[in-house]
């Protein structure tokens, strides 16, 4: 199989980046079509494509636009472009290379829902990405394509960029719509869901930058063109950010169900030489870590990733060779969670700092055996019991690391050092 | 006695009437203040902000410590961040990191001397594909070894 460039067709021209650029290759011609269908046949052909939320989650697009009132209350439209689960650089891409279409899936997506204003949260490290799309909103209200009665159809959108200023947390859809309220990014109880009461109480709608690109290619085409690639349950293409021990690192657009081994051996060049592959971690470092036999087994799609007890989550495509420590490996993320847990709910604020002291009491040499278990206790407890998937995220990766590569934590305890390198954490350099 | 330039305060005026909560303007207004105040915010620069926002300090300042973009002390006039999370792990990320730390002759977080440069590790920066890299100040540097990202921060005047 092969790549499928529905999206990502044009990434390599400089000029794609440009209103002049993004119209020679057909960009807002479709906005042109959808501005005279009714906003309900735009919904439910996004609901017939498929098309499930590209940021992590996976739930259905044009279901979570049905959750909206109907009524005539202002609502807003969200574009969360807190691109920050490790292993994922897809949505900085995207929106480098092609702001425009970003913009033009929100304008069709905003007359859909029925919005007249938009935010692109977008993570406060993106300076470029963010000045790369302030100059296009430039260009696209210049040109009429924003603001009041665009391209004479009657409908208003309003678009301005946010930029976040450091915190994972702003991920998580709630979260988000807090730090853009001028909050701590903490995310909020749910129900009620943003659908019904989000930004400033408002129905609001939360999309990923890649979802809301997406959905001009279906109107553009057609839910049944779009449904060509793709499964039955995981439709349409996705863009995955291979990154890790592999010859060609870099984001790659598939039809989903593409062969996972494939992507690694294929477009990923695959291992670099004389090393053999361990395992990958399939959809950014939240996901449970699959074994190198797992890998062979497995389909980036929704359902064959969860059937194989993990998830595609971003699309982001870690991966790891037989020189790397396991037990070193899970103390990266043990630490990333305990460093990003927003401190509002006692089993993530506590659990995750557990389990990045038990970690690291383990490759300083200080570990017992049974706090091999202990990981695993905590672990369990803070699954499934917080406001928002942070706990569990952090759960996942030491539960899945842990069982499936046992022999190197029991051998980092007995023996003080790693098991694969040989050395000691203090010896490891960094 | 901080105080904005008549451009930051100009600045922080309109993103108070930019977004639809006033609020909203805590987190921009903290990047401009930041930016006229050496790079770091203080309870002093906090003080103010309240006074011509108009908003209590207290909100300010939680906004202030939550987010990990705004320093809580002074850093060098070029702000070292090398990504260390897991996928510049796998490539030597960290290795780049201590190297650069050596090199410079300071710990983490610790400004050099002359006041040219603070190294920090730092979690994803969404530059999975070409580490390992490190972000100085607003501008990604990728696809680098220990020796390049050293020559590069060598030639930063």
């Amino acid at each position: 199989m092969a790549e499928v460039k529905l999206l990502t067709e044009f990434y390599h021209l400089d000029d794609f980046q440009t209103l002049a650029g993004y119209k020679a290759k057909g960009g807002y011609e479709t906005v042109q079509k959808a501005l005279k269908m009714q906003p309900q046949a735009i919904i439910d052909e996004v609901k017939a494509s498929g098309l499930r939320g590209r940021g992590g989650a996976g739930f259905p697009t044009g279901m979570k636009w049905g959750f909206l009132p109907k009524n005539n209350e202002p609502r807003y439209l969200l574009c969360n472009a807190d691109e920050g689960e490790p292993g994922t650089f897809k949505d900085r891409m995207m929106m480098e290379r092609a702001p425009h279409q970003l913009i033009e899936g929100m304008i069709i997506s905003a007359f859909a829902v029925g919005s007249n204003k938009g935010y692109i949260y977008i993570r406060g490290e993106y300076t470029y990405p963010a000045n790369v799309l302030y100059k296009a909103l430039k260009e696209a209200y210049d040109a009429g394509l924003l603001g009041k009665n665009i391209l004479g159809s009657g409908f208003d959108f309003d678009l301005d960029v946010y930029r976040g200023a450091g915190a994972y947390i702003c991920g998580e859809e709630t979260g988000m719509i807090s730090s853009l309220e001028g909050l701590k990014g903490q995310p909020k109880l749910k129900p009620p869901f943003p659908a019904v009461q989000g930004y400033l109480r408002k129905p609001t709608i939360v999309n990923n930058v890649e979802t809301l690109a997406a959905v001009t290619y279906i109107v553009r085409d057609g839910a049944q063109a779009y449904r060509k690639n793709g499964t039955e349950k995981s439709t349409g293409t996705k863009l995955f950010s291979l990154s890790g021990n592999v010859m060609k690192p870099g984001n790659y657009e598939v039809p989903l169900g593409y062969p996972l081994m494939d992507l690694l051996m294929n477009e990923g060049g695959g291992m670099k030489p004389g090393r053999k592959l361990k395992a990958v971690i399939p959809g950014g470092s939240s996901a449970p870590v699959l074994t190198a036999e797992e890998v062979a087994k497995a389909n980036l799609d929704y359902e064959s990733l969860a059937g194989l007890g993990t998830m595609l989550g971003s699309g982001a495509v870690i991966v790891i060779d037989d020189s790397q420590c396991m037990v070193d490996m899970l103390g990266v993320l043990t630490h990333f969670y305990a460093h990003e847990s927003c401190g509002q709910c006692t089993p993530c604020r506590e659990g995750t700092g557990w389990l990045n002291k038990i970690l690291h009491s383990i490759l300083e040499g200080k570990g017992r055996l049974q706090d091999i278990d202990l990981l695993l206790k905590v672990a369990d407890n803070m699954k499934g019991k917080t406001i928002c998937a942070l706990s569990d995220a952090a759960a996942l990766p030491v539960l899945s690391f842990v069982t499936k590569f046992r022999d190197e934590f029991e051998f980092y305890v007995r023996e003080g050092r790693s098991k694969v390198k040989g050395t000691t954490y203090a010896e490891m350099q960094h | 006695m901080f105080k904005l330039s008549d451009k930051g305060l100009e600045e922080v005026k309109k993103e108070l009437n930019r977004y639809e909560a006033r609020e909203s303007a805590i987190i921009p207004s903290l990047y401009i203040a930041q930016k006229e105040n050496n790079g770091f915010i203080t309870p002093e620069v906090i003080k103010y902000l309240s006074n011509v926002m108009d908003l209590p300090e207290s909100r300010i300042n939680e906004v202030f410590k939550f987010y990990t973009m705004f320093n809580q002390k002074p850093v060098g006039k070029f702000h070292v961040q090398v990504c260390t999370n897991i996928s510049c792990a796998l490539e030597g990320g960290r290795e780049m990191a201590s190297h650069i730390c050596h090199e410079l002759g300071v710990q983490y977080d610790q400004m050099t001397t002359d006041g040219r440069f603070t190294v920090s590790r730092v979690e994803c920066l969404g530059s999975c594909g070409t580490a390992p890299m490190m972000q100085v100040n607003d501008t990604y540097y990728e696809n680098l070894t220990p020796e390049t990202a050293m020559n590069l921060l060598r030639g930063m005047k």
